[in-house]
């Protein structure tokens, strides 16, 4: 349907903004260069009149492009949201008056950048179109877990009270995980001191009761499709029949298993039976059914057991765990006090190098147990000796000696390995190795994949990324709760090691999240962080090269190939970073409200003074989620920016053309600084990967400079943090005195 | 060896611990000791000791009996408390640090010439005199406690010190002709002696 489009502008003198600047001029420059059909002022737009004004024009006048200059894109979005029509910001008060002081030499510069932010927003908004989700959603409210532990059953309870309907997937032919074979858990309430009856039975005995929850026992995943509100699971059962779902979002609880002792030969693991890991003590506790806990050797009532904490993790030993489980100084606490409660008067001993008892009644715990005369010595066992009793080498740490203990009975506190299915990027992990043993370690780790869990038919593999040692991660700093796969969340001990108490609150907000997803997925709106965003990407078919590009590299593993090699782009699996957008060497992909085009007329539609008017400019491309709001802050404290910058926030600095940078050097531009993310292993990039692949590619830059006879300086991309309020202006003051001393750009005409 | 001792390595054979728990003042708290070293590193004295609390806690968990109640380190404690003020988990350190410095006298395991042992008996024995601590006769026993020259030669050392004192009324050379009491110094050797009654009875329950 052709759209009759109406551009209207708005501007507000509130907040100083008509004291610092020439307002009649801002309208003129707005009507004029930037051809709106209508400009108003007002003296506090984001106030109740001020809004109904703009309202009113949309509902009456048929306007359906918004200029709105005032604050940053940041402030007052209550205020400004307006969802029927496009809408963009030109940011005067903290993109100008904030930064720049208020004196009558400084106002010429002050009004020309008030000016050009005008300008580029009015450009801007010309080449948008209003955002609406696609057609292609759809809402169906199904949950499916995958893995019926703690975790799952946590899920299934708590999507299935909210009001969702619950298919819980299991591998094995009963409910319960490896906590269902617990004699007690960690306590979770208060005062902490005993460990807790296991909840398993109890969590078990309310699913069967529950008649929005479906279970699927002795099952696996043999196909997962499509996308949020419309993932198409095909559910096979041990016994080869197979069953087909339609989910909205998914959970997987995919759980843990225990580290594998064998590789502990110094503790006599393999060589007798009265060496034992925590998990298999559980089983010990659960069999002595209420009497004396006894050793599995000779079936002699426990007297004396030692617990080695660490045994095979927190180690950079090879074949050794290199993180710890987090929780396992609890469970031996836990586990002493199986004997302190069963053995009666048991000689307890728990080896410690650092004791940790996270969560809120921890050092409760801890206190306990030593309450209950359970010994706690800082000590490092070095080797466990057999015969008619163990005999437990240790060095003590507090006096210093080596030492040894007898016992009956050891146990190992070993770590918790993640159940999780394959790295989709294993490959990729051996590709970018920057050294032989590292490329070694990840083709090792390629070669010994577990099998797949979800089975997801994507272009970017089966199952979620990893993040760190096979854990099913997402992203610890900006989004603990999202995954790098829209509508699929990992729950429990799969995202990283945890207690049930942990599993549980962990399931509850990924059952959440899962219930979230479903419905932004009915309504066609985006995911954290671009959180109810309705643009998604589409591409001018006959322009693409079917070079596959986007489709590599999209973060989320949102985008598909159809047969002939052309992307499909699922937008309830995408997140609107645009990372496509800045990989595709043809220029076709594009959002309703942010493509190539829109930035480029930004750039362009700067006025570029000329060389003897010796006002250079500089382009800042500053990432939406980190370097915007950083320049935000820094004007709310009042640092000061040259006034030669012109700031164009971007989805994120992955989906930055080419383009961009070499236009806007033809133009005349003396100097470019790009603001993203950090990109390392410790990457702060809400996308990913975005900033990274931002730098790869603006590692080429340096072709185009060669080209048009440029210095290098005059592009630079940096890391800048949310809290880089100092930083962010300085970095953007520095390239203005590189210009200076390097000299303007030749290309001004 | 004082009966008392073997009496108690009989009754305590596998645990110490036990036994600074049921016969050491505030001894039940020593299991509650994280081995922070908070308590160490806070103490002024600290380096001058043989084994700081922390490992004196850890000693007696590792049945480390004979070390710990022959170890001076206890009386080296002057009671500053920093050690209690700082400790994350509110052990009374100062007051273990006494309990077992008391409980290795009691049993006899002290040992010889330690500077504090002496001055802790010499100060009692003149407390119990009088009902107060002559300070005048405290000084002289101090100063004459290694011998007839020695306290010769301390007393000289502090010739000025005990004149100025002298001179400000601060001491009263009369006070070494028996000095004076408490009002009611018979109730008074009565109640300590009930007193010591009452904690002899309860290690003899022990033993």
């Amino acid at each position: 349907m052709a759209e009759e489009k109406k551009f209207a502008g708005y501007i507000c003198t509130g907040c100083g903004l008509g004291e610092r600047l020439d307002a009649g001029q801002l309208e003129t420059t707005a009507t004029r260069d930037g051809k709106m059909q209508s400009c108003k002022q007002h003296e506090m737009l984001c106030n109740a009149e001020g809004v109904q004004m703009i309202k009113d024009d949309i509902a009456n006048d048929d306007v359906t492009h918004v200029m709105i200059a005032a604050c940053s894109r940041r402030a007052k979005v209550e205020a400004f949201n307006f969802t029927d029509v496009a809408l963009t910001r030109a940011n005067l008060r903290e993109g100008v008056i904030w930064v720049r002081p208020d004196t009558d030499e400084n106002s010429e510069t002050t009004q020309e950048m008030a000016d050009d932010y005008i300008r580029m927003a009015c450009a801007e908004l010309k080449s948008m179109t209003k955002p609406s989700a696609s057609g292609e959603q759809s809402l169906n409210k199904n949950i499916l877990v995958v893995g019926g532990g703690v975790t799952g059953m946590t899920a299934a309870i708590e999507a299935a009270a909210a009001g969702y309907p619950v298919h819980l997937v299991e591998k094995s032919g009963k409910l319960g995980g490896a906590i269902g074979g617990y004699y007690k858990v960690i306590p979770n309430r208060s005062p902490y001191d005993a460990p807790a009856e296991n909840p398993v039975p109890g969590m078990v005995a309310a699913i069967e009761a529950d008649d929005k929850i479906t279970v699927h026992l002795n099952s696996t995943l043999a196909k997962t499709e499509g996308a949020p509100g419309r993932f198409n699971v095909e559910v096979a059962t041990e016994s080869g029949s197979s069953e087909t779902l339609t989910i909205g979002a998914i959970v997987q609880a995919s759980g843990w298993k225990p580290y594998d002792a064998g590789q502990l030969p110094e503790f006599a693991y393999d060589k007798s039976a009265d060496v034992v890991t925590n998990h298999e003590l559980e089983a010990l506790a659960v069999a002595a059914n209420g009497g004396p806990i006894k050793r599995p050797s000779d079936g002699k009532e426990v007297q004396s057991v030692c617990f080695i904490q660490n045994a095979g993790q927190c180690s950079d030993k090879e074949g050794h765990l290199s993180y710890f489980a987090g929780v396992t100084d609890l469970v031996s606490i836990k586990q002493a006090m199986y004997f302190k409660e069963l053995n009666g008067d048991c000689d307890t001993t728990i080896l410690f190098d650092n004791l940790r008892t996270p969560g809120a009644g921890g050092e409760d715990f801890y206190r306990a147990g030593q309450e209950a005369m359970v010994t706690f010595s800082k000590g490092i066992a070095s080797e466990v000796v057999t015969g008619d009793s163990l005999t437990v080498k240790f060095e003590d740490k507090i006096l210093n000696e080596e030492t040894e203990m007898v016992c009956d009975l050891v146990v190992l506190a070993t770590g918790m390995e993640p159940n999780s299915g394959p790295d989709p990027y294993a490959q990729l992990m051996v590709d970018e190795a920057e050294d032989e043993e590292e490329k070694a370690k990840a083709q090792a780790a390629l070669e010994n994949a577990p099998p797949s869990i979800l089975n997801l038919q994507y272009r970017q593999g089966t199952d979620l990324p990893h993040l760190k040692n096979g854990f099913n991660d997402s992203h610890f700093i900006c989004f603990p709760y999202e995954s790098r796969r829209t509508g699929i969340y990992a729950a429990g001990p799969v995202r990283r090691p945890m207690d049930a108490q942990q599993a549980r609150d962990d399931a509850t907000g990924a059952a959440l999240k899962a219930i979230q997803a479903a419905e932004n997925a009915g309504k066609g709106r985006a995911a954290h962080p671009r959180s109810g965003d309705l643009s998604f990407p589409s591409f001018r078919k006959e322009g693409c090269t079917q070079c596959k590009r986007c489709t590599v590299e999209c973060p989320f593993g949102a985008i598909n190939e159809d047969e002939e090699g052309y992307p499909m782009y699922n937008e309830s699996r995408c997140r609107r970073c645009g990372t496509c957008m800045g990989a595709c060497p043809v220029r076709v992909i594009s959002f309703e409200n942010y493509s190539v085009e829109t930035v480029n007329q930004q750039i362009k539609n700067v006025e570029i003074p000329e060389e003897w008017d010796e006002k250079p400019r500089i382009l800042v491309l500053a990432c939406e989620n980190d370097a915007y709001p950083a320049l935000d802050q820094a004007a709310q404290a009042g640092v000061e920016i040259n006034p030669w910058a012109r700031v164009i926030p971007v989805r994120c600095l992955g989906s930055v053309s080419l383009s961009w940078v070499t236009d806007a050097l033809n133009n005349g531009y003396d100097g470019i600084v790009m603001m993203g993310c950090r990109r390392d292993d410790d990457y702060q990039c809400h996308f990913v990967r975005g900033s990274a692949m931002a730098a790869e590619r603006m590692s080429k830059v340096g072709d185009t400079l060669d080209t048009l006879n440029l210095e290098p300086e005059r592009v630079i991309l940096h890391e800048v943090a949310i809290t880089d309020v100092e930083r962010a202006p300085q970095l953007i003051n520095d390239m203005a005195e590189t210009v200076e001393k390097i000299g303007l750009s030749p290309f001004k005409f | 060896m004082s009966d008392l001792n073997t009496a108690m390595i009989e009754k305590y054979r596998s645990s110490f611990l036990k036994e600074v728990e049921a016969n050491v003042e505030e001894g039940e708290w020593v299991k509650m000791c994280m081995q922070c070293g908070v308590c160490s590193g806070s103490c002024p004295l600290g380096k001058h000791w043989d084994h700081p609390p922390q490992e004196l806690f850890m000693m007696i968990r590792a049945n480390k009996r004979d070390e710990v109640l022959g170890t001076d380190s206890m009386w080296m404690c002057t009671s500053c408390y920093n050690c209690i003020a700082r400790c994350p988990r509110g052990l009374p350190i100062t007051h273990i640090m006494h309990g077992l410095a008391v409980y290795s006298k009691r049993l006899g395991l002290v040992q010889k010439k330690q500077p504090t042992a002496e001055f802790s008996q010499i100060f009692w024995d003149n407390l119990m005199k009088k009902g107060r601590v002559n300070e005048l006769k405290l000084g002289l026993s101090m100063y004459f406690k290694d011998g007839f020259g020695q306290g010769i030669k301390n007393a000289m050392a502090n010739q000025k010190l005990g004149q100025n004192m002298m001179k400000a009324k601060r001491m009263n050379a009369m006070e070494f002709f028996g000095g004076h009491s408490v009002k009611d110094l018979s109730g008074f050797q009565k109640m300590v002696k009930k007193a010591q009654e009452i904690e002899e009875g309860n290690l003899k329950d022990a033993k």
